[in-house]
């Protein structure tokens, strides 16, 4: 119980840095924070105490395996993760480029 | 109770990674974060994310020290600042408040409801043939999923291609 | 050979020269073993495309593109992509989609077992791994950005 609060904890922390700073590259920062706390509450939620890693071997009759269902399900969230961050590092190049500062509250003009 | 230590260095590097001006620590800062996660993830009898973790999160500290040029901007102290600033902490200590009472209703940890799992742990070796539970989850129970994965990453990639390109027809040539 | 001014020291590009084959045949046994131990075709693409990123950050770019241009990275990824697509589609031919159609499923255990599971996960490494390697040639290539500190 008190492992999920300090998942949220870190959750909040990732979500303040998206709404309060005015770097560009802070806000790609806080939501890689956010990613990880989510990823990190799926295992959570799925893991057994006194289990074993999902992975069968040879003539041993294994009792116990946590649930493999959620980590089929974070295998994929953790590459498309990397792929949404270099998108929005890409983007982030390309306003540089355009407005030469990182600044949001100079980004004001949304044609051209 | 390692468990519990480690989430606390993780929030440690995760204020560190927020407050800190200069960005290139800020980043190398928030790989610590992912280095704290991937050792989470072998404690909680995961291997294959805790690879996966760790090779994405090597990957994406070179693509973001690509990016780090200037210096943080500071805190303009103008207009509404206190009150924004304190709107923010006011909406995310309600949130913890509701979220507490939210998660009491979750079953204890360590011990999950696995309904659909059941049936993947019992048939899995004899249908599929595979000894690794998880990939033949991915690649055979629910392959479907895998195939809109493999949809996003090459949109991702044809995006990042089609943004990053030579000076245009427009001010150039 | 190389250009003595390109990419970094000495050090590192001794270093590089003996790892750099062993970080990636590493690579291809974690997508082929991907039924039998943990890891896949996820892992294992990543680790084939940091393989290269680490030959171009330290002997610089020509070196690199020589080895692994950028058209042969685009005509893997697609390759990847459809071959994944077709062994999805041919199962059709048994009314399903994604049909796992070796009738014979190997014995549990060995390499050669589990259908059609190991195609599956060579097919998603080469599109994970010339993807990611083509995000990073654009990233890195890209000219027209002056760098301040």
């Amino acid at each position: 119980m008190s492992v999920y609060f300090l998942c949220l904890i870190l959750f909040c922390i990732g979500l303040y840095c998206v709404l309060r700073k005015r770097n560009i590259i802070k806000i790609i920062i806080g939501l890689g924070i956010m990613e990880y706390a989510v990823n990190l509450f799926f295992i959570l939620i799925g893991y057994r105490y006194p289990a074993r890693a999902p992975i069968l071997a040879k003539d041993q009759v294994i009792a116990n395996i946590v649930d493999p269902l959620p980590q089929a399900l974070v295998l994929t969230a953790i590459v498309i993760g990397l792929a949404v961050t270099a998108l929005l590092v890409a983007i982030a190049i390309r306003i540089y480029e355009k407005y030469g500062t990182f600044d949001i509250t100079k980004i004001r003009k949304l044609h051209g | 109770m390692e468990l519990h230590l480690l989430l606390l260095f993780m929030i440690f590097a995760a204020l560190v990674a927020v407050e800190i001006e200069d960005l290139l620590s800020s980043v190398i800062a928030v790989g610590a974060v992912g280095l704290g996660l991937s050792l989470a993830f072998l404690i909680l009898k995961a291997p294959d994310l805790a690879i996966t973790q760790l090779v994405v999160e090597i990957l994406c500290l070179i693509i973001l020290i690509r990016a780090t040029i200037k210096k943080d901007l500071p805190l303009i102290r103008d207009g509404r600042w206190l009150f924004n600033t304190v709107s923010t902490i006011l909406f995310i200590v309600f949130f913890l408040i509701f979220s507490y009472f939210a998660l009491k209703e979750l079953p204890d940890f360590g011990q999950p409801i696995m309904k659909v799992a059941k049936e993947y742990i019992k048939d899995g070796l004899l249908k599929t043939g595979a000894s690794n539970l998880v990939a033949s989850i991915i690649l055979d129970f629910r392959g479907y999923d895998t195939l809109g994965e493999a949809t996003v990453l090459f949109t991702a990639v044809i995006g990042v291609l089609v943004v990053i390109r030579k000076v245009g027809r427009i001010n150039g040539k | 050979m190389e250009n003595k001014k390109a990419g970094m020291t000495l050090i590192v590009k001794t270093i590089t020269r003996l790892t750099v084959g062993l970080i990636l045949l590493y690579g291809i046994y974690i997508v082929l073993h991907g039924h039998l131990t943990p890891g896949g075709g996820f892992s294992g693409g990543v680790i084939i495309a940091l393989s290269f990123i680490h030959l171009m950050l330290a002997f610089g770019k020509e070196v690199a593109l020589k080895k692994l241009s950028e058209v042969w990275a685009s005509i893997l990824e697609s390759l990847g992509a459809i071959m994944f697509l077709s062994i999805a589609a041919l199962g059709f031919l048994g009314g399903y989609f994604f049909l796992n159609f070796f009738l014979s499923k190997g014995r549990p255990f060995t390499l050669f077992s589990a259908g059609i599971i190991p195609l599956c996960n060579i097919a998603i490494s080469l599109k994970v791994g010339a993807g990611l390697f083509a995000i990073f040639v654009a990233l890195v290539l890209f000219k027209g950005l002056t760098k301040e500190k």
